[in-house]
């Protein structure tokens, strides 16, 4: 097996199945999972999925088929996310000695060098399977943008579908051209809404159209980018994963120190730059994180120096883009998974769980926004900007229930809470 | 290098038959990047808490502390907990309010304590065998067996290791 070769792994509609596992009588339903201030979909299963659930409606608008179908609406639990997506990226860092963890769901892992990639992959999908109970598709390439086609094609083309593994690198130039001829340019990595949009005007609408446009003349148009993500589609590796946006559902920030790090207090400072970064652009998108994460690795290149991954994922009790909590969250994490005694490459953080800044109760099943509450809460937050959070709170806050979010229908936090375990029944 | 040695239980396997995965790491370098202190089974292990000042590389040369997770968890990843209801169980020494140490990672056998899914439920048995084949025994004993069939009457969620009960309020 000559060249490099990546993977990317990542799970079947990550929350619904999170869902699953703890309840089995979901599998094979259509599941919905919802935003918590705003009620709007943000994972469907793929019965849903098939019942035309649009991604990113507001709930309030699906009544109709939510009731004829029996779809089962889950409000986020992100507690429960961030602990599978832990396991899940723990275990398939087991099969790679190069592991970048790329979002809540989503990991890039090198195979390079490895006899029988395909197995390898199909194995690694069987024991995430079997520990976690998350499905898994694995995408492989010459490229990370490759990689992450690859895996498209193993979630909803035949013949990978079945097996949820596909293999670029496998294939002859003519049956890439003509797989790729077949696929949408919206599908790469990197290439938003806004971007197929502008390159199918201009004549570019499918993976191969890309592929084979002139590079300069896409740089001179897009930005450099742009051009990397030419190249990596022709099969030369040159993205960096900090260069291309998860997507607007999460932020990351990352960086490789220039020098290895063994102190705690400077992989600290590390983080605290990197939670400075991404708060920003959670305020400039106007949108606030319910779910921190943080990893550390030493440098796998290095091979005479022992080698070590951590990663943490921190569920925050209320969405926020405050600095000081999205801090405090993230040192918290670091310190759960420092070891000393380790050379330090790299450090990121991640911000999951993202949803619109508005306070809102978003209830599962009323009419839409009220104008009269938004307007009470324009003038909470005015108030408690002035005098301090929490001067003012909403009656439920006070009544001891969860007021933090409306919780709507959140299953249980069965792997973070005492009070929430699973019940067995004999 | 061999990229695995699965090892396929040729009893009927009711879930995907656990590939011994560490074997296959093993083959091919991967499996022994440590992802926290506690993956036990490839790594010494320090404990839930890293003492500040002792260096991990070092480990071989600390006296260690008791820790429950080293006892009670081979793998974090496939490692789950769960609560008991029922009384069912009791003859087998599982109460209501137990907890139970679940591992999805293990391969159950006949005797094994399992959590099964049935008709929907998370539910807790032991696993049974005769010449018919698997089957678990129902919580009202006027009923009959539940008998593992292809396209599975029942799956196994995962296998109990340890069960804690409580004695004392």
């Amino acid at each position: 097996m000559s060249g490099p070769l990546i993977a990317l792994a990542d799970a079947n509609n990550f929350y619904c199945s999170c869902e699953r596992v703890f309840n089995p009588r979901l599998e094979g339903r259509p599941v919905v999972v919802l935003s918590n201030n705003d009620g709007c979909i943000v994972s469907r299963s793929n019965e849903a999925k098939a019942l035309g659930v649009p991604m990113g409606a507001p709930i309030h608008e699906l009544k109709e088929l939510v009731r004829e179908h029996g779809i089962a609406v889950y409000s986020s639990n992100y507690p429960l996310y961030g602990d599978l997506s832990r396991r899940v990226m723990t275990i398939l860092g087991r099969y790679s000695w190069q592991q970048e963890i790329y979002s809540i769901d989503e990991s890039f892992l090198t195979l390079t060098g490895i006899a029988d990639p395909v197995q390898h992959a199909k194995e690694m999908r069987a024991d995430v399977r079997m520990r976690t109970g998350i499905p898994i598709a694995v995408g492989l390439g010459p490229t990370k943008t490759l990689a992450k086609l690859a895996n498209f094609c193993a979630k909803k083309l035949d013949p990978w579908r079945a097996d949820g593994v596909c293999n670029l690198a496998a294939m002859s130039s003519a049956e890439l051209a003509q797989l790729m001829a077949g696929i949408p340019v919206d599908e790469i990595w990197g290439i938003g809404s806004r971007l197929s949009a502008r390159l199918k005007a201009q004549g570019v609408q499918t993976v191969l159209d890309l592929k084979t446009a002139d590079q300069r003349l896409m740089r001179r148009q897009y930005g450099v980018v742009m051009e990397r993500i030419i190249c990596e589609l022709n099969g030369v590796g040159c993205l960096q994963i900090e260069e291309v946006a998860p997507d607007k559902k999460e932020i990351m920030a990352s960086r490789s120190f220039g020098q290895l790090v063994t102190e705690l207090t400077d992989i600290e400072a590390a983080v605290a730059t990197h939670v400075s970064r991404g708060a920003e652009k959670l305020r400039r998108q106007g949108s606030v994180a319910a779910l921190i994460s943080v990893y550390i690795r030493t440098n796998p290149f290095r091979a005479q120096d022992p080698q070590y991954s951590g990663y943490m994922p921190v569920p925050l009790v209320v969405p926020t883009d405050d600095l000081g909590v999205l801090q405090s969250a993230a040192n918290n994490a670091l310190h759960t998974i420092f070891r000393p005694g380790y050379r330090y490459k790299k450090a990121g953080v991640l911000l999951s769980g993202l949803q619109g800044r508005d306070v809102g109760q978003g209830d599962l099943f009323a009419d839409g926004p009220d104008p009269r509450r938004e307007a009470l809460f324009a003038t909470l937050d005015r108030i408690n900007g002035k005098y301090g959070r929490s001067t003012l709170r909403i009656a439920t806050e006070l009544s001891g229930r969860r007021w933090e979010m409306k919780q709507g229908n959140r299953s249980p936090r069965y792997t973070t809470c005492w009070q929430e375990l699973p019940v067995v029944l004999t | 290098m061999t990229s695995s040695q699965g090892c396929i239980d040729a009893a009927p396997s009711f879930k995907t038959a656990p590939i011994d995965v560490l074997t296959s790491c093993k083959d091919v370098q991967v499996g022994l990047y440590p992802e926290d202190a506690s993956s036990a089974a490839l790594l010494p292990f320090v404990g839930a808490r890293v003492e500040a000042g002792f260096p991990s590389p070092a480990e071989d040369f600390i006296e260690r502390y008791l820790s429950l997770d080293e006892l009670l968890i081979q793998d974090k990843a496939s490692t789950f907990i769960v609560r008991v209801q029922g009384h069912s169980m009791i003859k087998d020494n599982i109460h209501p309010g137990d907890i139970l140490i679940v591992d999805r990672a293990k391969r159950a056998r006949p005797k094994s304590v399992v959590i099964a899914v049935l008709d929907g439920e998370l539910t807790v048995k032991r696993l049974m065998k005769d010449d018919d084949g698997y089957y678990l025994k129902p919580a009202n004993q006027a009923f009959p067996v539940i008998r593992l069939r292809q396209g599975s009457d029942f799956q196994v969620w995962g296998v109990v290791t340890f069960s804690i009960h409580k004695h004392e309020e």
